[in-house]
């Protein structure tokens, strides 16, 4: 094989690793705006406040002398998932109930201003500097010959494919077969007609907040041991990229935001493997650009129906 | 409470600005009988039934169910002390298949405990049982067993009115509301809509009111018809005594 085969090989692994975190963040943003029909944009800072609790827990950890892998790695998805969990439910009740049946513009405000208390709450508890993340997972497959040029998949990106593969099964059975997930379904559907038929649908627009909360803490977890680096402004880019995912695939549609949020990543690693990675936020973004423009309602969404 | 009546709506309001939709309507149902709540159109027929089901909060007045007063309560919580309602178009959940659908409104009937759902208790599969159960008889009822596991969208305009009574009846009401079931169906379809809304009080000792234009219909079943016209209540008794009522004569068919 030659050598620039190995090469694209290696691109479309990093474009996967990165599109699949992609994905998990984006599930947020879909199964939100599926049900209340809102664009959740304080869902970034919930990342970035997944990686830090990741960092606290495995500093904590490693301090009691803790140095199982599968622990480490366990410990610190269980917790930051739980933390955020109980922050999604939170930003949810304080800044969207209250809000509820009225302009849509306005919990998108208070979306933006609760992005912004967070971004500055852990600014200020965790300083604005950048955190380095231990990295714990070392080494990695070599793909190709042994000598001379050839692709690597890291053991931290096979973790990272694990990880999420079981999230979606996770949250796939969660959908599709359990009473909670028929619930969140009618209540994308119609939710008015779900409220009156007996259903509680203020506790399950809760409940996607916090399945949103805790997919997006799995990939802060894990983007932050991948990249090594975390600060408080992370929550930002990753929120968008997210939110783009999410549009491409078609919002409201939670396979939608699987392979948008996919499609996005690879997009992002062809564009850094080939042209320049400067540029590939500008790729990412035209993306967006450009799907608003020509589809909008993304490759698997279906268009607006305008309900009456 | 014995004595009280099911519903008993008094003097309720509905101010939309400067609009007064609903302006002093009084109506009572008694257990196991079927009221029909009829007038021209625009007459705030459903608006009373929007503020019934917490749709809307009343501007004034008291709606009691069971003697106790439930105005402005929560959609939910309506449903679960048994008042549910079907809507003048289809609201099925089109994309669910019908079994779903039919699952989905015994949701309030099932444990909701979330890890007995993970690891599938013993409690859990018996509850689930028990509403597949439920779902099966009254689709066996309804005639809709051969479509059961067919997107609700996808079926006939006449099962989808029957789907809709079946989705209310397995959250086991005690008052069914039905605004204007008749709607788009054919004489025949009718006809056995009419026999259905009869057994279903029958056999199950429901208590039904109903919005109609269906005047055939409306006077068939009912046992007591409540007028209102232009939001104001204009006639009340049995269908003959309506029928004869000059004011009601006066407000369909204009003065002569």
């Amino acid at each position: 094989m030659p050598d620039w085969f190995y090469y694209l090989i290696q691109q479309l692994l990093n474009g996967l690793t990165l599109g699949s975190t992609y994905a998990l963040i984006a599930i947020g943003y879909t199964m939100v705006y599926g049900i209340i029909g809102m664009i959740n944009f304080a869902h970034g800072e919930v990342y970035m406040i997944g990686s830090y609790i990741a960092f606290i827990v495995l500093a904590a950890l490693a301090l009691m002398g803790i140095e199982s892998l599968p622990l480490l790695i366990a410990g610190a998805l269980i917790c930051s998932m739980v933390v955020t969990s109980a922050y999604g439910y939170s930003i949810e009740r304080v800044a969207y109930r209250p809000l509820r049946g009225g302009n849509r513009l306005i919990p998108l405000i208070s979306a933006i201003g609760m992005s912004i208390f967070l971004q500055n709450l852990v600014r200020l508890a965790q300083g604005s500097r950048d955190i380095a993340m231990p990295n714990l997972v070392r080494g990695g497959l070599d793909i190709g010959p042994t000598t001379g040029f050839h692709a690597t998949l890291s053991y931290m990106q096979i973790v990272i494919f694990v990880v999420t593969l079981i999230s979606m099964v996770l949250l796939t059975l969660f959908i599709t077969r359990s009473r909670m997930g028929r619930a969140c379904r009618a209540c994308a559907e119609d939710l008015k007609m779900t409220n009156l038929l007996g259903i509680n649908t203020n506790a399950i627009i809760a409940l996607t907040f916090v399945i949103g909360a805790a997919l997006a803490a799995v990939a802060g977890v894990l983007l932050g041991m991948y990249y090594g680096v975390i600060n408080p402004y992370i929550g930002f880019m990753a929120g968008l990229k997210a939110f783009t995912a999410a549009v491409l695939g078609g919002i409201g549609s939670i396979p939608g935001a699987v392979l948008g949020g996919i499609l996005l990543g690879v997009a992002e690693a062809l564009t850094a493997g080939y042209f320049s990675a400067e540029y590939k936020d500008v790729v990412a973004f035209s993306v967006l650009i450009l799907v608003l423009l020509f589809r909008p309602s993304g490759i698997l969404g279906r268009p607006e129906v305008e309900k009456v | 409470m014995s004595g009280a009546p099911l519903l008993e709506v008094s003097g309720l309001c509905m101010r939309f600005g400067g609009l007064l939709a609903v302006n002093e309507v009084a109506l009572r149902v008694e257990e196991g009988q079927i009221v029909s709540l009829i007038g021209p159109n625009g007459a705030g027929k459903t608006t009373v039934f929007n503020c019934l089901t917490g749709f809307y909060k009343p501007s004034a007045g008291s709606i009691r169910f069971r003697g106790e007063e439930v105005s402005g309560l929560p959609g939910f919580k309506l449903a679960r002390k048994g008042m549910v309602r079907t809507f003048q178009h289809v609201r099925l959940f089109k994309q669910m298949s019908v079994v779903e659908n039919l699952l989905v409104a015994q949701h309030q009937h099932l444990n909701t405990n979330m890890l007995a759902g993970l690891f599938k208790t013993l409690s859990y599969r018996r509850a689930e049982r028990e509403a597949m159960d439920r779902a099966a008889w009254w689709l066996e009822r309804l005639g809709l067993t051969d479509v059961a596991n067919r997107t609700a969208g996808t079926l006939a305009y006449g099962q989808q009115r029957r789907l809709e009574i079946a989705r209310c009846m397995v959250t086991r009401p005690t008052l069914l509301m039905l605004d204007e079931p008749a709607a788009g169906l054919n004489p025949k379809e009718t006809a056995d809509l009419q026999e259905l809304i009869a057994e279903l009080r029958d056999e199950q000792g429901l208590s039904i009111l109903l919005i109609e234009h269906d005047m055939k219909l409306v006077m068939g079943i009912s046992d007591h018809v409540v007028v209102i016209n232009q939001g104001c209540p204009l006639a009340d008794g049995t269908p003959e005594e309506v029928r004869r009522h000059p004011d009601v004569i006066k407000a369909y068919l204009g003065e002569t």
